[in-house]
């Protein structure tokens, strides 16, 4: 085996302020208490900044300045809209670098997940959206459909700045104004994204920042001249929010947990079945909503399909996100290792058999080797409740109609593997999988043309494409 | 002896569950116009559910084509049967709008995916494609109207759902079951409750195994709010009541859309 010599990526190119403010009506201010959260490198538990933490006065000073600029910014021609997003979209490209290398700061993630699939995806999804602002009555919703008004956002810390593109850029091109609020452990490139918008030179209060943890979040949800609420995170976080928005009015999209099933039959593809399992659970560590968490393999290729994934597992390198070769960063915070250590740990005590490749692991900060449960069975909370990490349940099957059962058995339904090389099976079990999206011989793809969220408790909405347009249109 | 009038036959108002019309097991009636009419309780909503849930695949399953079939067959019953609803005060363009209603959600069975889901153009060497799939068992507190309660249950089945309707009018309602018992609707495809739905709706708000909540009939707002409210616990997809609705517009095709997931299938491309 060939060892790899450091490779890091050279943290010159992004410069982090000591401290940030709330990013509202086109300035950067203090909140009004004053009060301040510390962001960490996970990687190292170095603080990158301290960040004001917004409160209710702060929330209400960025709505009315979001409902201000909503007057001109829904008026404004489609095709001016448009031109602000292209130049949001150019300049995310242009700064892509040093975005990619902030973001593998503030969240852990290897630099090669976020140079190569987030910062593309963002520039892509701001260029999509973009070329939609003037073109909104053939989008399907009648001949002028009209925007919400002023769309409150709350985004988790896997994705920060991809989440942030996924809610901005619709809201924005249907000619909504936003207060978007980026995750506790994440806050850092949402506010390099607000000086994005100052670069533009997009008109003051459209897009605003208000930082915080979850009171923030909550005052921004129960702000009475909010319109829409737009939301993505855990299941548990989105009832809360669906109960409060219940009775007032405000629409509502939800984009929130889910506990995959990547089905392997046994004519599938091993070396590639084992790649998409790899990237299906451990791109990003696992912190994926849609992370294939369960793999359902044909009992009579299990042996030899969970010999090669060990084996490709032996090879994953853990550690520096910085490193252009790390496959697999750090974990986003302490609070989610805990839950993926403590998770872990009910799974081997519930009986599953519990197995990780040897790896080193850094001394500092957050870190968990990638792991495989096998012996699990349906019952299992392994099986059942959503890691978020880099843990792999593995339980079988035997015949199509048992995995597709096993398959749908949770109350999530956000997205499937299927792995065989028969094209009517990848038809029929799509058909009958409970997902919003399903990859067949591939895992974790993304596109802003392609709609994504999920059935049952994974949420309602799409994002992304033409679908993702009717979330912000009245 | 002068001869008697003759005593007329009274109807009682059942239930529709499962393709059958059973009485509240409950054993409770309301009087209508002087008819009796069975009032509806918790167990019969439970019931509705399991009926509605059972039929679901099958009815999903059915071809577009056939699904349209059997809805063209029901306004075609309707038109047989339009009599039936003058005595409930359905006037005759009412009844007109019913009828063609049915008739223009036939035709949206095999067109609604074409309009709605398509291939998408991602840049990479994929086939990708997004197909609307119905969310699954609706629960429906309907509008009084025969208009109002067509325009919620045809937009839901069309589109492969099956529902369970608390009808405030049971009279028109339970006459409309009638019209759907001999239409070749499959049993279970929807399912219709008289009685009070403000004790009904927030049993099936809250029922596990709903997938949507269409409030559309829901006349006080506090109510619609708790059963909105309720209906988080498994994140419903929820229609909010719609208290102004004019039914003889043109429906659009949200009543269509917002009881649909869409799923979208990745698959490489490659020789």
């Amino acid at each position: 085996m060939f060892s790899y010599a450091p490779a890091p990526e050279s943290r010159s190119v992004v410069e982090i302020a000591s401290s940030y403010g709330l990013f509202i009506d086109g300035a950067f201010d203090p909140s009004k208490d004053g009060n301040v959260f510390k962001t960490v490198n996970p990687a190292t538990e170095e603080v990158l900044a301290e960040v004001a933490s917004a409160g209710s006065e702060d929330v209400d000073r960025a709505v009315d300045a979001a409902r201000r600029a909503f007057q001109s910014w829904s008026t404004l021609p489609g095709s001016e809209r448009a031109k602000y997003l292209f130049r949001i979209a150019r300049i995310i490209q242009e700064r892509s670098r040093e975005l990619a290398v902030l973001e593998s700061l503030d969240n852990g993630k290897p630099i090669k997940e976020s140079r190569d699939v987030d910062l593309p995806l963002v520039a892509a999804h701001f260029f999509y959206y973009a070329g939609w602002a003037d073109k909104l009555g053939y989008a399907g919703f009648g001949p002028d459909p009209k925007p919400l008004g002023v769309a409150g956002q709350i985004i988790p810390w896997n994705f920060p700045l991809l989440m942030l593109a996924w809610k901005i850029a619709p809201a924005l091109a249907t000619g909504n104004t936003v207060v978007l609020k980026p995750a506790e452990t994440t806050p850092l490139s949402a506010l390099f994204f607000a000086d994005i918008c100052r670069q533009a030179e997009l008109p003051p209060g459209v897009v605003n920042i208000v930082t915080g943890a979850g009171d923030t979040g909550a005052y921004l949800v129960q702000h009475p001249d909010v319109n829409k609420v737009a939301f993505t995170g855990s299941t548990e976080v989105g009832r809360e929010i669906a109960r409060s928005v219940a009775g007032t009015g405000k629409r509502l999209t939800l984009e929130l947990g889910g506990k995959a099933a990547n089905i392997v039959f046994d004519d599938a593809p091993i070396d590639q079945a084992v790649e998409g399992i790899v990237s299906g659970i451990f791109f990003n560590q696992g912190h994926v909503c849609c992370a294939g968490s369960r793999l359902l393999v044909q009992e009579s290729i299990a042996e030899e399909l969970l010999f090669s994934l060990k084996r490709r597992m032996s090879t994953l390198r853990v550690g520096d996100p910085l490193d252009k070769n790390t496959d697999i960063g750090a974990i986003n915070s302490a609070a989610q290792l805990a839950r993926i250590t403590e998770l872990s740990e009910i799974g081997a005590q519930e009986g599953a058999e519990r197995w990780s490749p040897e790896c080193q692991l850094p001394d500092r900060g957050f870190w968990f080797a990638p792991t495989i449960f096998t012996g699990v069975t349906q019952a299992h909370r392994i099986a059942r409740e959503e890691i978020f990490g880099p843990v792999l349940s593995v339980l079988t099957f035997r015949t199509p109609a048992e995995a597709v059962e096993k398959a749908n058995n949770t109350p999530y339904g956000l997205s499937a593997g299927i792995w065989t090389e028969k094209g009517s099976r990848i038809l029929a079990i799509a058909g009958k999988l409970r997902a919003g999206v399903v990859w067949a011989n591939t895992f974790n793809k993304f596109d802003p043309a392609s709609p994504f969220g999920g059935y049952k408790e994974s949420g309602y909405g799409r994002e992304g494409g033409r679908h993702g347009l009717e979330a912000y249109l009245a | 002896m002068p001869k008697s009038a003759r005593l007329a036959v009274r109807k009682t108002y059942k239930l529709f569950i499962g393709g059958a019309f059973p009485r509240s097991e409950s054993g409770r009636t309301f009087v209508v116009n002087g008819d009796n009419a069975a009032l509806a309780s918790r167990k019969d909503a439970r019931d509705a559910v399991l009926a509605a849930r059972a039929a679901q695949p099958k009815w999903a399953g059915a071809t577009a084509y056939n699904r349209g079939q059997v809805l063209y067959r029901i306004a075609e019953m309707l038109e047989a049967r339009r009599r039936e609803f003058t005595p409930f005060g359905v006037k005759a363009d009412e009844m007109d709008a019913t009828i063609d209603r049915w008739v223009w959600y036939a035709g949206w069975s095999d067109k609604i995916a074409q309009v709605t889901g398509g291939a998408n153009p991602v840049a990479g060497p994929f086939f990708n494609i997004s197909s609307p799939e119905p969310t699954g068992v609706v629960a429906v507190v309907a509008p009084p109207s025969l208009l109002g309660l067509v325009s919620v249950i045809a937009p839901a089945v069309v589109t492969g759902n099956t529902v369970v309707v608390l009808a405030p009018e049971a009279q028109t309602a339970i006459t409309l079951a009638e019209v759907l018992a001999t239409s070749d609707v499959p049993g279970g495809v929807v399912n219709i409750l008289t009685g009070k739905y403000a004790e009904t709706a927030p049993w099936l708000a809250a029922h596990a195994d709903v997938n949507a909540l269409d409030l559309t009939g829901v006349e006080h707002a506090e109510l619609a709010a708790e059963l909105e409210r309720a209906a988080a616990g498994t994140l419903k997809r929820v229609i909010r009541p719609r208290p102004d609705a004019d039914f003889t517009a043109d429906p659009g095709l949200r009543p269509m859309t917002a009881l649909l997931e869409t799923k979208t299938v990745w698959h490489p491309k490659g020789e």
